[in-house]
């Protein structure tokens, strides 16, 4: 049987979609039950939240004010601390989920499976290595706990319909003081957020200046659609970085992809393999993004993007 | 701070397009061309630029990798480490052992802090960093994008889903790097020729004293799903028009 902790993701006020994705992948495991934990300073709401996830048969709750901010260094010590009687400990492939769980696996002694695209076994995992080139098959030792990473792309949320009891414990352990939040600063915006989002319009290096990214959000707010953008585009300073999409940025799949002025390197490909429908606008027909695009398109995207918004 | 220790991982370069093996047992790597992995050539190039400015002394650069490494490890001497050290293995060393090799660096060079990329090109692990810290029982800020030393602290801006978090760090501690905290610069001809004479040690892995973990048995090797080329249409009304096909809009 596989006895599974869940470390959610929240704000502090809402539950993120990624923890929902991780209770489908626990949900492949054979005969699963499922625990949620919740780290927060008052977290009665996100526990309240994570309670309704189906398949999940409680949620546990350590508040404290030093879990105000997600440390990584802060957090670790406190799942430590419950993971006794736990086979599985799973996090998103989240920057939170990222950050946190290797420090976890290491206070247990253990490697990490990292962005767990497929169950295959309770040990046995696949996950993408070489910026997806390659699928790698791992077993763990079927004798220590399984610290992992959820590939978030490769799941989809489990329903809000359930009613799961929420257990309040008190942390005793000693958590270290030598990390301290300062500040976060986020372009946040009333766009869909570009991990959620169903239909997400991408811009490249072609955009050519900040100015020019407002055409990409243009289209984006007429379609209703989430921002992304390569590599080229945020190294060049057009969009914040958390825009990024590929190996090193956001792995996403929407129902719909438009990559606009994008080439399609294989960092960028990665992030978007498991796209419904991607369109590419490209003024050069040989780019490579068209031998993984559904829908090609050539031309100079400073007609096409006008055109298409007003079509739309 | 006096020493900053960077790690160097030797890894296929990142734009050859890696084929996994037609028996399935691995990935293709005979006379693929190797470099060192992206985000290390960043982490070099913070730590030196943290020398420059003349808040270390020392800059260490460390491989655990075959004998081969010392090209990567002569390259980041180039570039003006200091000196290096190549802890010798022949095969891949899984991320807890690697972290645990660093925890014996740091015992024995005490760094003020370990600067190392976020994540290897060819794994894709993203876990040595978080993992050294965890068992040195010292910060991390991972997916650094600005790093701030101030005597005994450091401020690092990390490149989070929301956006940037900055937090504030006592030193020693472990920094992971992201793409644009800098570019790392090119190398000169003669800082090649006189990265010849900058000291390398090689320490075999079996002598460094360390317990290795249990590494995930690497059951099977295979290519992703390919997606199928699709259409092309030829202009803008073709485009919502098959946009509206599939129900898309
Ligand atoms: C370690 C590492 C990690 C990386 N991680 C990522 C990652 O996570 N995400 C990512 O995206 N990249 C990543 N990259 C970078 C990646 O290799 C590419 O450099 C990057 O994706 C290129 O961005 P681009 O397609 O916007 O730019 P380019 O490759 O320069 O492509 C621009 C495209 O725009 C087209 N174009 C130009 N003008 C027009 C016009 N007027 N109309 C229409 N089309 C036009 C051109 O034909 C071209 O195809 C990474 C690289 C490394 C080394």
């Amino acid at each position: 049987m596989s006895k599974v902790l869940i470390i959610a993701e929240h704000d502090g006020a809402t539950l993120n979609e990624s923890t929902a994705k991780c209770v489908a992948c626990a949900n492949d495991l054979p005969d699963t039950e499922i625990d949620l934990l919740v780290l927060a300073k008052d977290g009665s709401g996100v526990a309240e939240q994570a309670a309704r996830l189906d398949s999940v048969a409680k949620v546990r709750l350590i508040e404290n004010d030093a879990n105000e901010h997600a440390l990584a260094a802060v957090l670790a010590p406190q799942i430590v601390a419950l993971a006794g009687g736990y086979s599985h400990l799973f996090g998103p492939s989240t920057t939170f989920g990222k950050d946190l769980m290797p420090r976890v696996a290491a206070l247990l002694g253990v490697n990490q499976v990292s962005d767990i695209m497929s169950v295959q076994g309770s040990h046995t995992f696949k996950r993408p290595i070489y910026a997806g080139n390659v699928i790698l098959t791992v077993e763990a030792p079927a004798d220590l706990p399984v610290v992992a990473t959820i590939r978030t792309a490769s799941y989809k949320s489990v329903s809000a319909t359930n009613n799961a009891p929420v257990e309040s414990l008190t942390d005793h352990t000693e958590l270290p003081q030598h990390t301290r939040f300062v500040g976060l600063s986020s372009g946040s915006s009333d766009r869909p957020d570009l991990q959620s989002a169903s239909l997400v319009v991408s811009g490249g290096r072609a955009l050519g200046s900040a100015e020019n990214f407002a055409l990409i959000y243009a289209l984006a707010d007429k379609m209703g659609a989430a921002v992304g953008a390569s590599r080229a585009a945020v190294d060049a300073g057009y969009v914040p970085n958390e825009l990024q999409v590929g190996q090193t940025g956001k792995i996403i799949a929407p129902d719909l992809y438009i990559a606009i002025g994008i080439s399609g390197a294989i960092q960028h490909l990665t992030g978007i393999k498991d796209v419904g429908t991607i369109v590419a606008i490209n003024k050069d027909e040989d780019a490579p993004i068209f031998e993984v695009a559904d829908i090609g398109l050539v031309g100079d995207l400073f007609k096409i993007i006008p055109e298409l918004k007003d079509a739309l | 701070m006096e020493k900053i220790l960077v790690g160097l991982k030797r890894v296929v370069d990142y734009n050859v397009r890696v084929r996994v093996r037609s028996d399935g047992s691995g990935v293709e790597t005979d006379g693929v061309k190797m470099s060192i992995n992206p985000f290390d050539e960043i982490a070099l190039e913070e730590a030196l630029r943290i020398k420059e400015r003349g808040e270390a002394s020392e800059v260490i650069v460390v491989s655990i990798g075959p004998s081969e490494a010392q090209q990567q490890l002569r390259t980041g001497l180039a570039m003006g480490a200091d000196r290096a050290i190549l802890i010798e293995s022949a095969d891949p060393v899984d991320p807890l052992t690697a972290a645990r090799v660093f925890l014996e660096l740091v015992n024995r060079e005490q760094p003020g802090m370990v600067l190392l990329g976020k994540q290897a090109i060819d794994n894709d692990n993203n876990q040595a960093g978080q993992m050294l810290a965890a068992i040195w029982g010292r910060p991390q800020a991972t997916f650094a994008s600005k790093v701030e030393i101030q005597g005994s602290t450091a401020t690092v801006t990390r490149e989070v889903d929301i956006g940037l978090e900055t937090i504030e760090i006592d030193l020693p501690a472990v920094v992971t790097t992201d793409l644009r905290l800098n570019e790392p610069r090119y190398v000169k001809l003669p800082d090649i020729m006189k990265a010849k004479r900058k000291p390398l040690d090689i320490t075999p892995l079996a002598e460094l004293g360390v317990g290795t973990a249990t590494a995930h048995a690497e059951v099977a090797f295979e290519p992703p799903e390919e997606r199928q080329k699709g259409i092309m249409v030829q202009d803008v009304a073709g485009l919502v028009e098959a946009l509206k096909d599939k129900g898309l809009v």
